[in-house]
């Protein structure tokens, strides 16, 4: 039982992984994207397209192409959300647009776009398709705890963590990630250095959009086994406090996800009323203020949100 | 030695909106001297220098770098011209360590596939011209290892590029090996946030060096700096122009000019007036050509008129952010009528005793009591309710206009009302009261101005985003009955303040953060001694500012002073701090190192207490 709940919540924590890990992206360069919940619906509509038109080119769908399915997914779920992510950047750094404005626009239009076109999208053999993103070896299950702790998960999961240890890492120890943090920190001296602010900017905004969208892309195919839900925005915001939770670093967000799915699911299995069980999904959000109220009585430098972020930058403003 | 021209500027403009920053200048800087960019502020200056350095782009005109005409639409393209400024503020980021502001933008040395393939080609050729058909053996080897040299090459690629990629520790040592070489004194592996002003601008040398510029612009490297550190600055400035690099310092100090400079251009209004040579001018000639008009180097200081006690302070200790006591028990009095200059090196608490006394900072112990010159004026609603009116004619504190004493016992209110309004009621005594808990908005409504123009202007008093017509109101919205503002006052007045103090501005509606610094620094202490107070507070009123303005600002206090405010003046130039105040009371280390006559001190003297205490706090520094 308390496995089953581990489990899950490592399993669940993934779809606020990818949000978080492509929104500390896009926060690093000093854009606050508030459309990561928009971007995932694209993400997810993206991949429900990509496995639709990979299905219809099969003669009997049940004869999926495993790999085939996978690389599909992700590719038209980064585009879609990515395409989130270059209307976003254009609104905000090359229209210089209020960027919460903007952010919060994104996600109207990405659910609603979402909502809208999902209903055309034949989902017909889709739990085929899922069943290619949860697959793992046998092997690797060895029906003892540490191989359902750590081994039977579908390739999303390890590609996310995978994902922000990298994130992380080119963030600290490279002169890209350096580069990055100095445009979300001081854009106009990162100017000066001579960086190209628009492009940072940009490929921030982009690559973290398509990152995000992966989160959507997981939560149908692998968490909902190919079945539609219209509630990943909802998600989508709790990726966002997340990046606040994990003081923008990708490599605590892994622990913050797996802390935020667990009590994400819990109520679920907990025998309490339905009332309660609604309640109880609000306890991420607390965290996350409790963690706001920490940092800022701390007001450790480091542990502060870049110093541009928010702002619009252009070189001749006096 | 002729000196070759590095950068030649021709008929250069500039323009903001409505405003010429610049217009047609000429100006040509060479290597191995300094040049010294002169004017007053929002003469465009830094606007000429940051066209060369690519942060703007002029509107018309031409730059020529060595000779050949060049085009710079952003700062790399200045650093690839080997040109680097260094601005007044500076340009680091208060997060990453000196080394990582360093190495930031740096550029990946250039490797090109195709290059290499061309090149691994051409050696294949020469290989089978020698081997020459008969030596098959020899043949095969080499296009095996062309081919193999083909193949590799995308992954030397890559390994180059995670090789600059990566940020090794390692770099840091080899960057502080130059700094040692070059005789900086610095850690440069100590994050900006903890660094001192000095520190940072040490930093940004290090960093215009590193990127291999032999054309470096410092805008205003002086105004933060103290004397010692100056010195150290214009020695290495000194080392650059024997290495041949080419230095342009922006500054307003005409004596720094005389003593660092070869040649001095002077701006005004955005125009070039004159280039000179610095041995064949002096700095009467200098102001001059500034100016455009004689400009009067005396300040008009009059002997105080019956000065009496405005502000006594008792014992106040504050305690900075950090936790550490920035004013430590400190005691003296500031006189009505009179200025009080305060001197001391920056951050030996000049700022703390200014805000504590204004209520923005917390007063741990002590007390600041105030003298309202009340006496033999009327009492008014303003500040008193009926029930505390009546209190205080029970103890005595009022007087009728024949000297009688007021008894309101047994009146009824309508009378008291009548007789408050008709000013009747006066003040036997002038009022006392303590500040010390009372909140910074009280304070301002009994008259104590504090007109602080810190390091960064825009932050205390003034909001960048509103204009000076908004600004203005921001001292008068709570008066008026109606729930809609006036703005027939506070835009008369502004007028008036522009009109007065010359601030440059293409309206009375234009956001204060377009404006030059200067002229943001008018708008703050024209709006403050326009509410008439009587006590008047202000912190560095002329840094940043030309002589003009500041003499304005200088005539402005002792206008004020005239009047019976007691002037507190807080400034950096010793020389205007004993030509302008009465007293000048030196602070050191949080201390008073000693309060000395305006018209007898000597220069001498005050600098002595200023470094005082400093002396064994660097020493205790040395030690720890």
């Amino acid at each position: 039982m308390f496995l089953t709940f581990i489990h899950n919540a490592i399993r669940f924590s993934t779809v606020f992984l990818f949000g978080s890990t492509g929104e500390t992206i896009t926060e690093k360069s000093g854009h606050l994207n508030l459309g990561i919940p928009g971007i995932m619906c694209l993400g997810a509509l993206g991949g429900c397209v990509g496995e639709s038109v990979y299905l219809k080119t099969l003669a009997d769908v049940t004869q999926v192409n495993g790999f085939a399915a996978v690389i599909i997914g992700i590719i038209f779920s980064m585009l879609f959300a990515g395409f989130g992510g270059l209307l976003y950047g254009f609104l905000t750094i090359t229209l210089r647009c209020n960027q919460n404005v903007s952010g919060l626009a994104i996600t109207t239009f990405g659910t609603g776009v979402t909502n809208f076109f999902i209903s055309m999208v034949d989902k017909t053999g889709f739990i085929y398709a899922s069943n290619a993103f949860t697959a793992y070896a046998d092997g690797l299950n060895m029906n003892n705890w540490f191989s359902d702790l750590f081994l039977t998960y579908g390739c999303l999961v390890y590609i996310a963590i995978a994902l922000s240890l990298v994130v992380s890492i080119v963030l600290k120890k490279t002169r890209v990630g350096l580069s990055l943090r100095a445009v979300g920190e001081s854009p106009a001296t990162a100017d000066a250095a001579g960086i190209n602010v628009e492009k940072y900017k940009y490929c921030a905004c982009v690559l973290g959009a398509a990152i995000a969208g992966l989160g959507g892309l997981f939560y149908i195919m692998d968490y909902l086994n190919g079945s539609w839900e219209y509630s990943i925005d909802a998600m989508g915001w709790l990726a966002i406090a997340l990046v606040i939770f994990s003081l923008w670093r990708p490599n605590w967000g892994i622990l913050g996800s797996i802390l935020f799915g667990a009590l994400y699911i819990a109520p679920n299995y907990l025998n309490i009323s339905f009332t309660y069980k609604e309640l109880l999904k609000i306890i991420p959000f607390v965290v996350t203020i409790i963690i706001l109220i920490i940092t800022s009585i701390v007001n450790k430098k480091e542990s502060q949100p870049p110093a541009a972020l928010g702002t619009s930058y252009f070189r001749e403003e006096r | 030695m002729e000196k070759s021209v590095a950068i030649e500027l021709k008929g250069i403009t500039k323009r903001f909106g409505e405003v010429t920053a610049n217009k047609d200048v000429n100006l040509d800087i060479k290597r191995g001297e300094v040049l010294s960019i002169l004017g007053e502020n929002g003469s465009g200056k830094t606007t000429l220098m940051n066209m060369i350095s690519g942060i703007y782009y002029p509107d018309e005109g031409k730059i020529y770098a060595n000779g050949q005409e060049v085009v710079i639409r952003s700062p790399k393209d200045a650093f690839d011209l080997k040109i680097g400024m260094i601005h007044q503020h500076f340009k680091l980021i208060d997060l990453f360590t000196a080394a990582d502001n360093i190495l930031l933008g740096e550029k990946m040395p250039t490797f090109s596939i195709k290059e290499e393939a061309k090149k691994a080609e051409i050696n294949l050729e020469s290989v089978m011209i020698t081997a020459d058909g008969d030596s098959k053996k020899k043949y095969d080897k080499a296009f095996a290892g062309y081919y193999r040299k083909l193949i590799s090459l995308p992954f030397v690629k890559l390994g180059k590029i995670i090789k600059f990629n990566h940020l090794a520790r390692k770099r840091a040592e080899n960057l502080q090996k130059i700094a040692d070489k070059y005789g900086f004194e610095i850690d440069l592996k100590k994050k900006i946030y903890d660094m001192s002003v000095s520190e940072k601008q040490t930093v940004e040398i290090i960093k215009v060096l590193y990127k291999g510029a032999d054309i470096l612009i410092l805008d205003e490297p002086t105004a933060v700096l103290t004397p010692q550190e100056i010195r150290k600055l214009f020695d290495v400035l000194r080392k650059m122009r024997e290495d041949g690099k080419a230095v342009v310092i922006i500054t307003h100090k005409l004596n720094e000019v005389m003593e660092i400079s070869d040649r001095v251009a002077v701006l005004r209004k955005g125009e070039h007036i004159a280039t000179v040579n610095t041995a064949e001018t002096n700095e009467q000639e200098l102001t001059d050509m500034m100016v455009g008009k004689k400009v009067e180097l005396n300040i008009d200081r009059k002997t105080p008129v019956d000065p009496k006690p405005r502000l006594i302070i008792e014992h106040m200790t504050v305690r900075n952010k950090e936790g550490q006591k920035a004013i430590d028990d400190v005691s003296f009095t500031i006189n009505g009528g009179e200025i009080l200059g305060i001197a001391g090196i920056s951050g030996n608490g000049q700022k703390e005793l200014l805000e504590g006394i204004a209520g923005l900072q917390k007063v741990e112990s002590g007390d600041i009591i105030f003298h309202n010159p009340k006496k033999n004026k009327p009492v008014t609603f303003f500040h008193k309710d009926l029930k505390k009116i009546k209190k205080m004619a029970e103890e005595g504190f009022f007087h009728y206009p024949d000297g009688s004493k007021v008894d309101l016992k047994g009146k009824k209110k309508k009378e008291i009302v009548k007789l408050v309004n008709d000013e009747q009621i006066l003040f036997y005594e002038d009022e006392v009261i303590n500040l010390r808990h009372k909140t910074p908005r009280q304070i301002q409504e009994l008259g104590i101005k504090l007109s602080f123009v810190p390091e960064d202007r825009l932050n205390m008093g003034l909001v960048g985003n509103m204009s000076i017509v908004d600004n203005m109101m921001l001292r008068s919205y709570r008066k008026g009955k109606s729930i809609f503002v006036n703005r027939k006052r506070p835009k008369n007045l502004a007028d008036h303040i522009i009109d007065e103090l010359e601030v440059v501005t293409p309206s009375d509606q234009t956001p204060v953060r377009r404006l030059s610094g200067g002229n943001v620094q008018k708008v703050l202490v024209g709006r403050e001694i326009s509410s008439s107070p009587k006590v008047l507070m202000a912190a560095y009123p002329v840094r940043g500012l030309d002589i003009n303005s500041s003499y304005l600002i200088y005539n402005l206090l002792n206008q004020q002073k005239e009047k019976n405010v007691a002037v507190v003046y807080v400034g950096e130039d010793l020389d205007v701090l004993l030509e302008l105040c009465d007293r000048i009371l030196v602070l050191c280390g949080g201390k008073i190192s000693g309060i000395v006559d305006g018209r007898t001190a000597k220069k001498d003297e005050i600098g002595l207490l200023m470094t005082k205490l400093s002396n064994e706090e660097d020493e205790t520094e040395v030690n720890a």
